[in-house]
């Protein structure tokens, strides 16, 4: 039965859940799963997974844009229908993973997949991502899509991956390094734990809409949103119920504008971005840490925000230059000492960079041990 | 050609990485999407945003599906006249399989769904792992749902303050490090919590993400509130040989992942033995020997020489709560909470666990106020009091350093209420 507009709630189909994982698993990886031995990365993007059967699976895997439109999808699917017998996967960081279980059938996708351009010259399947090296970056919405952004997305990491395209395609960093871009501090694309993190900020407080604020808010939400409480209630001059900001207490977080529309702080000088660095993860050798601000604020600069793109690839030049094999960006940085960080990569040091919100003591230094 | 003149975002078309500009016009050309001017109103209005250096979006309204109260995320546009092609421009998030695994049939029909009901654009996927249909307008909304549901079998993601939809690495289907199947699990809890998932009753939102091992490929410690972890109690499994193989450079080590740079003769104790975190390994040229009971398994020996070194066969996880990013009280991390857990189905221990963490949150958090951040509040001592755990060293990095105890009355001998004037006839005033 089609749907029906007069009576949409007839036959209706509820909490079912996702389709079942098992459906779509290459025959190769249903019969090993749970089996394997060991991988091994063949060159930049090509991986091999050996199961205790004597199987292998080879993986081919591709930088993906996360904003995809369908003729594109279709693209993929006729290259997974051509060489992989219908099967492909994405991954977490939205690089598309195409299977195919021999060997002989791994340089004929290969050199499909390098072919395919789109009329401008980019290419639409670069092959990487895999070792010590730059994969894809994690993003969020940007101005395609989002109501609370500082920043484009979809722009900034076009013009930062073609920064640092080489550093995708090759394995000859000190270890991984993981880029990801957040358009605001609501981090809906979590940065906080990455190499390098690119994030929107807003420098100006929230202007009130005040014709509307009354009708559009919930006041006491607004106020309750506020985390260092700048926000209070007031009477407008014409006698309306409105709020008032407490510009000095503002931290620019943009929650009062999550709660409340009549609150716009986006602006095209105050709103810009922050770089972080340092954060990780796994567990591996240390514990997972955060990523911590080296750069407060790059105006934004569309369409290729160059002074972000050149900022990028200075950290990630000078870290690949002086770390050691198996180093972190952030496990270098402790090792040689914040102060050589900004001296090494030639970055001011200033006072934005010295935490004064909820957990700051713990971050100044209680020790006569630094270097001169 | 399309109708607006983009000079700036044409700029995003030169390098080489994927142009996502270039795609969207390949759709603006081609496409058999419903909302014809969906793709290129909005590059217009992303245009826009390149000359204004702000976004062009406004806040959603209340828009879904009838009894759901998540799944879709309401979009408006600023310029709808000038863009009305995306002057209601809704999100609609569609729960991924386990780890995006898909056929090329599936994939098809849920393109042929959207060209149908939308934008022909998507995300893949969003930030929390749905597959993200981006843009379409009310009146498509329960069509849409309905096809979906009827035809495909397939069902919407999480948004709002409810289940955000599960997460998980791609485990045991691929990978030799996972400890329990993540994807089993993912898929399971899914279903088993679609009320909450579909229809927000929390204070906010709620994460739960599943990695394989403590490598961590979909970012569970730092991003979900609860955030299960897999991990092994017994010894890593040594092949003596293939450790020689790795010493005599028969073997590529780290499984060729710093090929790309001639980093000299392989040097199992400079790049193993010392750099082990808790220095439990030697090799004496002959024998790799490990001292298990002091491995806090980082995975770095493991990474290192995959072909020699297997994860122990007593797996299980370990369960973390609280991570989320800074918005509002300052980024967190999960917190250690259970050190281990056995990962079989039907996962009641874990539900038993999640719906403990639930009832506490419910009663307790305020608006907006992540589950991290109720537990700085209320207390660590008190989610355990709550989950009904005894206090363990593993939980902490170190003990507290200041002695400022919150005792309760009942640990403290005679307990509160005492007699003033009993210690006056002792003590003179």
């Amino acid at each position: 039965m089609p749907y029906d507009p007069s009576d949409p709630l007839k036959d209706r189909i509820t909490d079912i859940g996702p389709r079942y994982y098992a459906e779509f698993m290459p025959p190769v990886i249903q019969n090993n799963k749970g089996k394997w031995l060991y991988h091994d990365i063949l060159e930049p993007g090509v991986l091999m997974h050996k199961a205790e059967s004597g199987d292998e699976v080879y993986t081919v895997r591709v930088g993906g844009c996360r904003l995809m439109s369908v003729e594109h999808l279709r693209e993929i699917c006729q290259i997974a229908d051509k060489h992989c017998d219908g099967y492909l996967r994405f991954t977490t960081r939205n690089n598309i993973e195409f299977m195919v279980d021999s060997k002989a059938k791994v340089q004929p996708l290969v050199d499909d997949l390098k072919s395919r351009k789109f009329p401008a010259g980019s290419n639409k399947f670069p092959i990487g991502g895999t070792g010590a090296g730059v994969t894809n970056i994690v993003h969020t919405q940007g101005w395609a899509h989002c109501h609370t952004p500082a920043i484009d997305a979809s722009g900034v990491v076009k013009a930062v991956m073609d920064g640092i395209y080489d550093e995708f395609g090759h394995m000859r960093l000190p270890a991984p390094v993981r880029v990801s871009l957040a358009c605001c501090l609501n981090m809906c694309g979590a940065v906080h734990c990455s190499d390098i993190a690119i994030l929107g900020i807003h420098r100006k407080p929230p202007m009130i809409d005040t014709d509307w604020i009354d009708k559009l808010c919930e006041l006491p939400l607004a106020i309750a949103a506020c985390p260092t409480g700048a926000i209070k209630p007031a009477k407008s001059e014409k006698g309306q119920k409105t709020l008032e900001v407490n510009a000095e207490r503002c931290m620019f977080c943009g929650n009062c504008y999550t709660m409340c529309a009549a609150m716009p702080l986006a602006d095209e000088d105050g709103s810009g971005i922050a770089i972080l660095v340092g954060g990780k993860l796994s567990n591996r050798i240390s514990k997972p840490k955060f990523s911590k601000v080296v750069i407060p604020f790059i105006p934004n600069e569309p369409p290729r925000w160059d002074t972000t793109v050149a900022a990028v690839k200075n950290i990630l030049d000078v870290y690949a230059a002086d770390a050691r094999k198996y180093e972190r960006l952030g496990e270098w940085a402790e090792r040689i000492g914040w102060e050589r960080f900004f001296e090494k990569t030639n970055i001011p040091f200033t006072h934005h960079l010295i935490d004064d919100y909820r957990f700051a003591y713990t971050t100044w230094r209680q020790s006569t041990q630094f270097k001169f | 050609m399309g109708k607006h003149k983009t000079p700036m975002l044409d700029e995003l078309e030169k390098g080489p990485w994927p142009s996502f500009v270039s795609d969207i016009k390949q759709q603006v050309e081609n496409g058999k999407h419903v909302l014809k001017e969906a793709p290129d109103d909005l590059l217009g209005v992303m245009e826009l945003s390149y000359e204004d250096r702000v976004t062009h979006w406004k806040h959603g309204g209340i828009v879904g599906v009838f009894g759901y109260g998540g799944g879709i995320i309401g979009r408006y546009c600023d310029q709808p006249t000038n863009f009305p092609g995306v002057a209601h421009f809704h999100t609609v998030r569609v729960n991924q399989p386990s780890s995006k695994y898909y056929t090329t049939k599936f994939l098809g029909d849920l393109l042929d769904l959207w060209e149908k009901h939308g934008s022909g654009l998507t995300n893949m996927h969003g930030s929390t792992g749905d597959i993200v249909f981006l843009g379409t307008t009310t009146d498509h909304l329960e069509p849409l749902f309905f096809e979906m549901t009827h035809e495909l079998n397939q069902d919407l993601g999480g948004s709002g303050s409810n289940l955000r939809t599960p997460e998980c690495c791609l485990g045991k289907s691929r990978c030799q490090y996972a400890c329990y199947d993540t994807q089993e699990v993912c898929h399971q809890l899914t279903n088993e919590y679609q009320d909450e998932l579909h229809r927000p009753a929390f204070p906010y939102k709620f994460k739960f993400k599943f990695d394989g091992c403590p490598n961590g490929c979909v970012a569970s410690i730092a991003r979900s509130d609860m955030s299960v972890i897999g991990t092994w109690r017994d010894d890593i499994r040594i092949d003596q040989k293939a450790v020689a193989a790795y010493v005599n450079g028969e073997i590529k080590p780290n499984a060729g992942a710093h090929s790309g740079r001639d980093w000299g003769k392989f040097d199992i104790q400079k790049e193993v033995i010392a750099l082990c975190p808790t220095n439990c390994m030697c090799y004496d040229g002959k024998t790799l020997e490990i001292n298990n009971r002091e491995c806090t398994r980082c995975m770095h020996c493991l990474n290192v020489m995959p072909q020699a070194l297997r994860v122990g066969v007593d797996q299980g996880a370990s369960v973390l709560f609280g991570a989320k990013a800074p918005i509002l009280e300052g980024a967190q991390m999960s917190t250690l909470t259970v050190p281990f857990i056995p990962m079989e189905p039907p996962y009641d221990e874990l539900k038993d666990l999640i719906e403990k963490v639930w009832d506490w949150w419910m009663e307790e958090g305020k608006n907006r106020e992540r589950l991290g951040e109720l537990i700085q509040r209320k207390s660590f001592q008190e989610f355990l009091r709550v989950l009904e755990l005894d206090p363990d060293p593993r939980m902490v990095d170190e003990p507290r350093s200041n002695p400022y105890i919150f005792w309760k009355e009942e640990e403290v001998e005679g307990g509160w209420t005492r007699d003033i004037e009993a210690y006056r006839a002792k003590h003179q005033r």
